[in-house]
């Protein structure tokens, strides 16, 4: 919303400066955006008289001038082709900062002849691109006045953000009536303005609508006025609506133009001599068309609201008009139309069309249902007194809808919900301003104006916000408890513990979009219609993403096609199973990417599987679960390599992670070199740490005997897991046992194929004595025959 | 006589000529080996009277002792020799490289999330979250949102396709149904923090599809805008670590809460980056009110008798504010370069007591 200086003032009576205004407008609720003030930045420029314009004695093309700027004549140098003797123009002495160029003028000697100044083009100035001359003003232009003023620019535009519940602001006098309350100045009264009708108004009004569209259109009035005659409007009224960016038209648009941003109060003027029969509104037929005011043609729904008569269409209520009845040059009989539209109908019709107007601005906010005759009223006044002509009677259709309400309102609310002190009489006397009627006691009527107002709480922001925000006082909230308990649930706990390891471990925490194409979707298992977006911001980012590792290879991607290709990268973030709020899952996903920089020491990093497992094994501790408590199996999903991948889980059914090397299928839809291992890990699925009632660790139990190790290899099927070797041999004897770990594993030449030796190291420790060889070679018997039973194994000679 | 200083010179000869160990072994072994010379010089002493093995036996033994000194000196010697022509061979550049290790980051969300945290878990509060796909109902209806209001229409909220009974779902277009399912699940007194993912139709240099945001929800009997004002300018001054910020509350409008206002800080915006607490400059920060009675209602409470305040940041827009990130697309690029400038140290965990940065 944009207004001017001078426009403010014809409602307001204030003396404030433009600054004052402009901050107390931000301080009650309409921030100011901005505040353009050309006459501050042109204020150098002034009027003078070229009292001489000679030829340069070293140059063809420029002339030397003597200027009078009213108070001295200074001696210039000037390149314009039209520079003269004896003409008017626009002044700049040395020092003057142009605004097209941002630099200061500089007194000079140009080819050796003085400069104080300079004669300047409209550019120059920054007014426009006009620069084949300088400015040629009417020989009446004062000399020495400030060439703004000539301009008209004196009148500061400032242009305010509306927050969408003031309807009442987007015109002058709205805005004019909150500073007025904020003690800015005194809103001017209005006289009451009196039609003498000459004649019966002959234009028909109707309302065609079923009961269920009724409020689509609940009001029309209109008013005829004959024998006007049309044109430029004046001068002032050009100028107003010019500066806050509107193109003038004529005279008769230029008035409904005026009293919209006035008032807030769209009104439209028909040529009466090309309406047909009655005017009235309706909703339109589906597929009916309308060639607007913009020039554009409008196919229309049957839940929009026209304006019709016998010819069809004649405009969209609350929106834009059409140009068949459009007002022209030559109109002599204006049919003034002012009517209430339903703020959400109005909002769709101009959505779907595209329609943003001044009109669909206002209606759609809520237009002021007690203004529908006040504003037909002084429409008629302006075009009587701009256009002469005379006026029929005012008709009416229907009736405009009754929002008269009244709230029962304590000001000691104010104090309850703002911890502001303030006098009943003073929260009134600005409910009083804003134009609320205080009836008996506490009881407030709520003008036409604020559609906005329905509750105490609503009048507790009105008097909060005028009286100033910045009067409530910071007050300390008072605090539950000294040193404050934890917060955190486990699973906020386990979410920071799994950043913070995986971090630790050199991955890099990314963050990547939710949703990803349905193509990437779907090597990802794909996810159901009901996860597909209705309205997507683009084609690769319509579905609710079923892991991470899309968004996670797109970014691997990114990297490696601007070079970086040895890296690691992961996210803690949702992924979705289902439709319904609460059918997603929190994951730790990961992956690995590349060897590492080549180095003189030959090290390299490896993407494998194992570190992947690594990776997760880490999260598991990070969260309290002992890797050894997981069961491992090779069913992966489908998008990991399926010989180098695996699934951890607690319980058969329970699945906490995916690990292992990604499928090539998937490398090569993520455009992606070489290997990439990857895991993720389900966080929700983690079980939860046991609650114990203190923090004592169990003590700590070792042994003063000497630990054994014993190496032994054996030869067993390909296909059987090393883990089951382990196992076998750790349950041998579990009191002496301590742990068993592969230290080699062997395929080929001296082994049957089909089959590996694989060797284990054994760690005794005994609690009690030191082990004697017999009691070695018992236990190493156990050894071999718990492992040669569970896993068809033979010990290697 | 002569005879014992020849040999003892001799000895001491070889003994200090002996170039490594081996041939220092080979010379103790013919000296004082079981055959050795001065060995022999002992066995011999039984042939001798008395009074001669007397006087002569003690030169021998003297003797001896000393060539067993020298060669323990020559050998400690070679030792010290040999360790350091090994060392001298093992000398590498030192002024290559260490083997490369990846350096992992937390991305710069996840730490002003738990700057964030640590502040406001300090004053008492809790975190709460909730889904991304969310009721229509929760998301808006409840927020005192009516249907027609422009929030809802596609341009600006993304929905799921409609189910067969015409509902449909949302991606939730702030964090506000988190307060909603709060006060359907548990009475006041309510002191939460919600942070999380949100989705808007939006993208441009400073607008993406989906960004974070962290909202603050109090309700008790008596929460006023008073203790609101007062928790934003504790949080701003924590979390920014400036000693002051001068705050400006400013009237404005949200259909959630009833008084609304906007908050800006006062900031310096003449120079490349934006410095806090300082200059005549004002950046809005975030939106807050006291929440209205109807959405207190709506969630199954009394507003006669409960009463609170509410509001809502960019968690991204704070990480870009504080650590001088430009361009929120950024955030969700991944790109290591940016994640590596823009990123924190695993151990760089934001306390009270430590400070939330280094």
């Amino acid at each position: 919303m944009k207004f001017t200086l001078s426009w403010l003032r014809d409602h307001l009576d204030t003396d404030a400066s433009v600054e004052k205004i402009a901050d107390t407008l931000t301080h009650i609720g309409l921030e100011v955006e901005s505040v353009q003030d050309k006459a501050k930045a042109l204020a150098p420029f002034t009027v003078a008289y070229v009292v001489s314009a000679e030829k340069h004695p070293n140059a063809d093309k420029l002339r030397v001038c003597i200027v009078d700027t009213g108070t001295e004549k200074l001696q210039v140098v000037c390149g314009a082709p039209n520079a003269r003797t004896g003409m008017k123009g626009v002044f700049a002495r040395s020092g003057t900062v142009i605004p097209a160029t941002g630099l200061e003028l500089k007194k000079s000697s140009i080819r050796g002849v003085e400069s104080n100044g300079m004669l300047c083009s409209e550019r120059e100035m920054g007014l426009s691109e006009e620069h084949d001359g300088i400015i040629d003003l009417p020989e009446d232009a004062p000399v020495g006045k400030p060439f703004a003023e000539i301009l008209g620019l004196n009148d500061p535009v400032i242009e305010i953000k509306l927050t969408p519940n003031r309807p009442d602001c987007t015109g002058v006098r709205g805005i004019a009536r909150d500073l007025a309350a904020a003690g800015l100045g005194r809103l001017k009264h209005e006289q009451p303005i009196n039609i003498a009708a000459r004649f019966n108004n002959s234009v028909q009004i109707g309302l065609r609508f079923d009961q269920a569209a009724r409020h689509a259109c609940p009001v029309f009035a209109g008013r005829l006025v004959r024998g006007v005659k049309n044109g430029p409007s004046p001068e002032w009224l050009q100028q107003r609506l010019r500066a806050v960016g509107l193109r003038p038209i004529s005279t008769l648009v230029d008035i409904t133009n005026l009293i919209s941003l006035d008032r807030a109060r769209p009104l439209h003027v028909y040529d009466a001599d090309r309406l047909k029969g009655e005017i009235h509104a309706r909703l339109a037929q589906p597929g009916e068309t309308l060639l607007a005011l913009d020039g554009k043609t409008y196919t229309l729904d049957a839940e929009m609201c026209v304006i019709a008569d016998d010819s069809g269409v004649l405009g969209l209520g609350g929106v834009m008009g059409g140009e068949s009845t459009g007002v022209t040059e030559t109109t002599t009989n204006v049919f003034i139309e002012s009517a209430w539209f339903d703020p959400v109908r109005t909002a769709r019709t101009g959505r779907e069309l595209g329609i943003n107007s001044d009109a669909r601005y206002r209606f759609e906010r809520g237009v002021d249902p007690d203004y529908v005759a006040g504003g037909l009223d002084l429409a008629t006044k302006m075009v009587l007194d701009l256009c002469g002509g005379e006026p029929s009677d005012l008709t009416v259709a229907g009736r405009a809808p009754d929002t008269r309400r009244e709230i029962t309102f304590d000001p000691a609310l104010v104090e309850k919900l703002c911890g502001v002190k303030m006098h009943q009489a003073e929260a009134m006397g600005i409910l009083d301003r804003l134009g609320f009627k205080a009836t008996v006691g506490t009881r407030v009527t709520v003008p036409g104006w604020r559609p906005d107002i329905h509750g105490p709480a609503d009048l507790v922001e009105e008097v909060i916000r005028i009286h100033g925000l910045d009067k409530v006082p910071s007050t300390p909230l008072p605090r539950a408890a000294v040193v404050p308990q934890p917060v955190l649930t486990p699973m906020q706990k386990r979410v920071r513990a799994a950043r913070r390891t995986l971090a630790a471990r050199g991955l890099s925490e990314a963050m990547t979009w939710s949703f990803v194409s349905q193509a990437q979707a779907a090597l990802f298992g794909g996810v159901a219609e009901a996860l597909v977006l209705a309205n997507p911001i683009s084609a690769d980012l319509d579905a609710m993403r079923p892991s991470v590792l899309p968004g996670l290879l797109a970014a691997l991607q990114r990297n490696a096609a601007r070079g970086q290709k040895d890296l690691a990268l992961f996210e803690v973030g949702p992924q979705f199973h289902g439709p319904d709020p609460g059918q997603q899952t929190t994951a730790a996903t990961g992956v690995r990417t590349g060897a590492g920089p080549r180095h003189w020491s030959k090290h390299q990093w490896a993407a494998d599987v194992f570190q992947a497992k690594a990776d997760v094994f880490a999260i598991l501790e990070a969260c309290g679960l002992a890797p050894e408590s997981v069961q491992v199996s090779t069913d992966a999903p489908g998008w990991y390599h399926p010989g180098r991948s695996g699934v951890l889980r607690l319980g058969p059914k329970t699945v906490l992670a995916h690990f292992g090397e990604l499928h090539p299928r998937v490398l090569k839809a993520f455009d992606l070199q070489g290997p990439v291992a990857a895991f993720e890990v389900v966080l929700e699925a983690l079980p939860a740490a046991k609650a114990k009632p203190t923090k004592t660790k169990p003590r700590l139990e070792v042994s003063d005997f000497q630990a054994v190790e014993r190496d032994f290899a054996f030869l067993l099927k390909s296909s059987v897991a090393a883990a089951d070797v382990v196992k076998a041999a750790a349950t041998a004897d579990r009191a002496l046992i301590e742990s068993v770990t592969v230290f080699d594993i062997y395929e080929g030449k001296g082994v049957e194929p089909g089959h590996k030796s694989l060797a284990i190291s054994v760690r005794l420790q005994p609690k009690d004595r030191t082990l004697s060889d017999a009691d070695i070679e018992a236990v190493s018997a156990k050894v071999v025959a718990a492992v040669t039973k569970a896993c068809g194994a033979t010990l290697r000679g | 006589m002569q005879n014992l200083e020849t040999t003892e010179r001799d000895a001491l000869t070889r003994i200090d000529a002996a170039l490594d160990e081996g041939a220092l072994e080979a010379i103790r072994i013919e000296l004082l080996g079981k055959k050795g010379s001065i060995s022999e010089l002992l066995k011999g002493l039984g042939a001798l009277s008395p009074d001669e093995r007397k006087t002569f036996g003690a030169q021998v033994n003297a003797m001896r002792d000393r060539v067993s000194a020298r060669l323990a000196d020559r050998k400690t010697q070679l030792g010290d020799m040999a360790m350091e022509a090994r060392l001298a061979s093992e000398r590498v550049d030192v002024t290559l490289s260490p083997r490369p290790e990846l350096s992992g980051r937390i991305h710069p969300v996840s730490q002003i999330l738990d700057e964030a945290i640590a502040i406001f878990a300090d004053m008492g509060f809790s975190i709460a979250e909730g889904p991304d796909i969310e009721l229509d109902d929760y998301n808006f209806t409840r927020l005192n949102i009516p249907p027609e209001h422009p929030a809802r229409q596609m341009h600006d909220t993304f929905y799921l396709k409609p189910k067969p009974d015409g509902s449909r779902h949302l991606l939730r277009t702030h964090t506000s149904p988190v307060q909603v399912r709060t006060m359907l699940a548990q009475k006041p007194p309510i002191r939460i923090i919600v942070p999380g993912r949100v989705y808007r139709m939006d993208s441009d240099q400073t607008h993406t599809p989906m960004f974070h945001q962290i909202e603050g929800l109090v309700i008790d009997e008596s929460a006023h805008m008073g203790h609101l004002k007062w928790i934003l300018e504790e949080f701003c001054r924590a979390l920014f670590e400036v000693p002051k910020v001068e705050m400006r509350l400013r009237p404005s409008h949200f259909p959630f809460t009833e008084p609304s206002a906007e908050v800006d800080i006062r900031c310096d915006r003449s120079g490349a980056e934006i410095k806090l607490g300082q200059g005549n400059d004002w950046l809005e920060i975030l939106g807050c009110g006291m929440v209205h009675p109807k959405v207190i209602e709506m969630c199954g409470h009394d507003p006669a008798k409960y009463q609170g305040f509410a509001w809502g940041m960019g968690l991204d827009r704070l990480a870009m504010l504080k650590y001088g990130a430009p361009d929120l697309r950024a955030f969700f690029d991944a790109d290591i370069r940016w994640l590596k400038h823009y990123g924190f140290a695993a151990l760089d965990v934001p306390s009270l007591a430590g400070g939330l940065s280094r």
